[in-house]
């Protein structure tokens, strides 16, 4: 067949094609009942268009109909809040119970080198200032010094929004850089963990030290549940698809990231969910000078059990 | 086939091969300047309605300068298919590298490592990355799977300038053929001296000069799409 009589035949189920497109990329919802079969016959006419060898620009012009198309049918629409409840209520947990070795390695990094730090410095205090330079260790001492009436960075008490969006913008994105950093070969996450480890543990043993701990230790077991386990599971994701890259196994190295990544940014997307949490009880709960410590150390210990259950319990059975 | 131009070729499930054009740093980096600007922008703007709320709005800006941060381009990835107002002004789009339109979580892993694309500074690694991969891939593209791409506008048909058809006085293999047509489609967006002097090459044959060439070639090529 000659190109003008395949383009004169055709050319009308081309027009009633790129009309369909232009509605669905508008999102207006026409009826699409006929979309994949239609789609599939533009394929044909292209498959046609290129054994016959005809004009590269017919040939462009149904390549340009078929990637559209192509967008289109594989396109993913997913009910986004269904999805979400889904995945904090079963998948999260049931994915980080799989990926339990990363989980537990990366908690390691976290406290041993914090709990080596602390009683290093419980023994010769001055060790702190190995760490921390001293304009930081006043500047940190003053956040809780018992004498003032506030706990946390200098704030008065209606301003938890203020703070809430701080601990926000500054603890998720603390994670998500813990988390970027392990694709160098899992060193970025490595490095986060340690740092923040070590920072921690100096910082709390020189709480102790300076004798402020019935400021500290209250404000920060609250929170603590949530923020210091997100930040172990953000590094955890690192880690995984660090790993891939150092042990690809049967797969390229690019196949094994792609494969690591899929599941590693999900683990961190719950790391994010818990921050959000953190923050919101740091800001509205631990913060209040109203509350005895007693009390704040009981709820504090809840919310350990309730993570700790949340992460062991949660999901069970759920196929992830 | 060893290609000279940086295109490359994904099949489709229904066996057809999809010609992409990655797009190269240059273009990404000019588009990545836009859109940081319209971000810091915006987060400006933000900033001056909400510091008439004291703390709270200053709360609340925290917020919006995190979520800008992280997830602006992931809103344009999910919403507008993978097209940034800086991705846009220069014809650009993020898709999957088997053609399929980008999801949230590839968007979310390909915004997120830009922080490791970052290092040491200024996208450094980024940069170098791209230019150590065919299609232009930086660290964040590897791992989600993911190209920014041209993309291609539907193609105009241009108007045949010439009446009736005639055979070639040779007989023509499908590459010749080809050629000719090409030449064809071509035409309108060559000067009139380049057309008269590509026509020429053939006078040998087909014993015409200047217009005259460039007239046979059109109905030459008339003949070969069959048309009257």
């Amino acid at each position: 067949m000659k190109q003008e009589t395949f383009e004169n035949r055709y050319q009308h189920d081309w027009q009633a094609f790129e009309a369909l497109l232009e509605q669905l990329e508008k999102r207006q919802s026409p009826s699409v009942v006929q979309f994949a079969s239609h789609y599939r016959r533009i394929c044909h006419y292209l498959a046609l268009a290129k054994a016959r060898t005809y004009s590269p620009q017919l040939q462009a012009q149904l390549e340009s109909m078929v990637l559209r198309g192509h967008q289109q049918l594989y396109n993913r629409r997913t009910q986004f809040l269904y999805n979400s409840i889904q995945f904090i209520v079963l998948k999260f947990p049931a994915l980080l119970r799989e990926n339990w070795r990363f989980f537990w390695l990366a908690t390691a990094l976290f406290y041993l080198p914090g709990l080596v730090i602390f009683l290093a410095i419980q023994w010769d205090p001055n060790i702190v200032y190995t760490i921390m330079n001293p304009h930081q260790v006043t500047e940190y001492e003053s956040m809780y010094d018992p004498a003032l009436r506030h706990l946390g960075r200098e704030r008065q008490s209606d301003t938890d929004i203020f703070m809430f969006g701080f601990y926000i913008w500054n603890n998720v994105g603390i994670a998500f850089k813990t988390f970027a950093g392990g694709i160098l070969f899992t060193i970025g996450s490595l490095f986060f963990l340690l740092f923040n480890g070590v920072f921690f543990g100096a910082f709390a043993s020189h709480i102790v030290n300076v004798g402020y701990q019935s400021t500290f230790f209250p404000f920060v077991v609250g929170h603590g549940a949530f923020e210091l386990t997100a930040i172990t599971i953000a590094g955890a994701a690192g880690i995984k698809m660090g790993y891939s890259l150092l042990a690809p196994g049967n797969l390229s190295r690019l196949d094994a990231l792609k494969q690591s990544t899929k599941v590693a940014v999900q683990l961190l997307l719950g790391a994010a969910f818990l921050l959000v949490i953190a923050a919101f009880v740091e800001a509205f709960w631990s913060s209040s000078t109203l509350l005895t410590p007693t009390i704040k150390y009981i709820v504090g210990g809840l919310f350990w059990l309730v993570v700790a259950g949340y992460l062991t319990q949660g999901g069970k059975g759920y196929a992830t | 086939m060893q290609r000279l131009d940086s295109q490359i070729v994904i099949e489709t499930p229904e066996g057809i091969s999809l010609p992409l054009t990655p797009a190269g740093p240059g273009v990404r980096i000019l588009a990545f300047l836009i859109d940081a600007i319209i971000r810091y922008a915006i987060v400006f703007a933000v900033f001056l309605v909400l510091q008439f709320f004291g703390d709270i709005g200053s709360g609340i800006g925290l917020i919006a300068m995190f979520l800008f941060e992280w997830f602006y381009p992931v809103f344009f990835d999910i919403f507008r298919h993978g097209v940034t107002p800086g991705k846009k002004s220069f014809n650009l789009r993020v898709i999957h590298d088997d053609g399929t339109p980008i999801c949230f979580s590839s968007s979310v892993v390909r915004n997120l490592l830009r922080v490791a694309d970052f290092l040491p500074s200024f996208y450094i690694l980024g940069v170098l990355c791209m230019m150590s991969n065919r299609r232009f891939q930086r660290l964040g593209d590897l791992a989600a799977g993911t190209l920014v791409v041209y993309d291609s506008p539907s193609p105009q048909f241009a108007e045949s300038r010439i009446e009736g058809s005639q055979p070639f006085p040779a007989p023509l293999n499908w590459q010749q053929q080809q050629a000719i047509i090409q030449f064809s489609e071509r035409c309108n967006t060559l000067s009139e001296a380049r057309q008269q002097e590509l026509a020429n090459l053939l006078t040998p044959i087909t014993q015409d000069r200047d217009q005259a060439a460039v007239n046979t070639l059109l109905r030459v090529a008339n003949g070969i799409l069959g048309r009257q």
